[in-house]
């Protein structure tokens, strides 16, 4: 929506010969000659080997269907769960990941013809068992993480939780007592909300302390 | 719709002096309100008013397709319904869809779908939900200006917000934006959409009979008014974001 003159430009844009315009509402950042056109909103498309998280919908035959906050459902192969070759039927299938179970997995294929293929193999892959999973816009996941990794590390030092980040806008949250894990859903909210304004990190640091402060009391 | 039968004399649309019924100059538009995310639950929503046309847009989207048979391998499956609602007409409209409403969900998906980026969702739809709560002439280009906005509000990618306008003829001569009155006893109307950004037309229809001349001038006409709104669409789409900022301000 907005048009630019000759750029070097990055991110949500297209170009008509050397015009470029802008394809989201969204935010621009400009450093010298690079533009970098950041989205507001949008939904998630997998890309080979972004962490996710997922919720199992469905259990088939060799397969489990896997809710991942996007158009496309994920598929998980029971090859891709053990590393040893099993022959297993449908019932034991579900006695491993039944329905409503929450994942913790990677995207190992997509190409958009069929539908993207998870693995849960890897070390700290698979069921997620305690915790908060916290869901946002997924174009606002890098807000969340902040400049490598400056907002996640903070509020996991000042709350001490543990977030996981999926790429799909789905955050995991497991702290060691479940004050800790709200604050942090809040906060992670309260992120989501001001995303696009400046001084974001500093402000969101004197939020907690003030939840922190009014929690001790 | 107004009741004819006992109104004997012709209604005047055009007084001596080139005023409207509504008072309005020939070029001069009515006025356009448009809210960006009033609906909390679609991904992207927009309210419209203009001149008495009420309308509300939801839109869904990019999501699994349902049935899944539809799902088109290379693009994205573009979904519109246009409806009225029983009470946005002086007649109590049915609430079934009608001809009509078939018809102008047909035309306005077929002027925003130039606008979206479908090659990039492959296997997916986009559902676009547009409620006319009011009517008063017009409703298919406000509700395409409505549209665009809620697809931006979505987060879809798009080439360009698509734009529209209708030009009317009223007692021969050419009229912007007629309203409800003008389009029933008026000469004719001809809604225009356009991506302004790149001077592309979605969509051009007209019932009644123009002459080329006439065609040219209403297309100037309506080039010149869909900048107006396309900078009111902006406006309302960056305002969402900027309270945000202003509340941030306040509470520092």
């Amino acid at each position: 929506m907005i048009a630019e003159g000759k750029y070097k430009i990055e991110g949500a844009y297209y170009a008509i010969g050397k015009k470029y315009y802008s394809r989201v509402l969204g935010l621009t950042e400009v450093d010298n000659e690079r533009v970098k056109v950041i989205p507001l909103k949008g939904k998630y498309i997998p890309r080979e080997n972004d962490l996710v998280i997922g919720k199992i919908i469905d259990v088939g035959m060799t397969n489990w269907s896997v809710d991942i906050n996007s158009p496309y459902t994920g598929v998980l192969q029971v090859t891709e769960v053990f590393s040893k070759p099993t022959s297993i039927s449908r019932s034991s299938l579900s006695n491993i990941l039944n329905v409503g179970d929450v994942i913790l997995a990677k995207v190992i294929a997509f190409d958009f013809t069929r539908d993207p293929l998870l693995t849960i193999k890897e070390a700290k892959l698979g069921k997620v068992s305690k915790g908060t999973v916290v869901e946002i816009t997924p174009s606002k996941v890098p807000r969340v993480i902040g400049k490598k990794g400056s907002m996640v590390n903070m509020i996991r030092e000042v709350l001490k939780v543990n977030i996981i980040v999926g790429k799909n806008g789905r955050i995991l949250v497991i702290g060691s007592k479940p004050e800790y894990e709200a604050l942090a859903v809040m906060v992670i909210k309260k992120i989501e909300k001001e995303a696009h304004t400046t001084g974001l990190t500093d402000r969101i640091k004197s939020y907690i302390s003030k939840l922190v402060n009014e929690e001790g009391e | 719709m107004k009741k004819v039968s006992n109104i004997t004399e012709v209604i005047k649309l055009l007084d001596e002096n080139g005023i409207r019924s509504d008072g309005r100059r020939l070029d001069e538009m009515r006025k356009i309100k448009i809210e960006v995310g009033v609906l909390k639950n679609a991904d992207g929503s927009a309210y419209i008013e203009m001149g008495n046309n009420k309308i509300i847009v939801g839109v869904y989207g990019p999501k699994e397709v349902r049935p899944k048979h539809l799902a088109i391998p290379y693009k994205s499956l573009i979904r519109c319904r246009y409806e009225m609602m029983p009470f946005s007409v002086s007649d109590r409209k049915s609430p079934s869809p009608s001809r009509r409403e078939i018809e102008l969900s047909k035309a306005i998906r077929e002027a925003l779908e130039p606008a979206i980026f479908t090659e990039e969702f492959p296997r997916t739809m986009i559902e676009i939900f547009i409620e006319v709560l009011e009517a008063d002439g017009g409703t298919r280009t406000a509700s395409i200006n409505a549209a665009s906005v809620a697809l931006a509000d979505a987060g879809i990618p798009l080439r360009d917000l698509v734009t529209a306008i209708a030009i009317g003829k009223i007692d021969g001569k050419l009229a912007l934006d007629i309203n409800g009155i003008e389009d029933q006893y008026g000469d004719g109307d001809m809604p225009i959409a356009m991506m302004p950004q790149l001077g592309y037309v979605t969509l051009f229809q007209a019932d009644g009979i123009f002459t080329s001349e006439e065609i040219e001038k209403a297309f100037e006409m309506a080039k010149k008014a869909i900048w107006n709104i396309y900078e009111i669409q902006k406006k309302a789409l960056k305002s969402k974001y900027l309270q945000i900022v202003k509340e941030v301000d306040i509470n520092e």
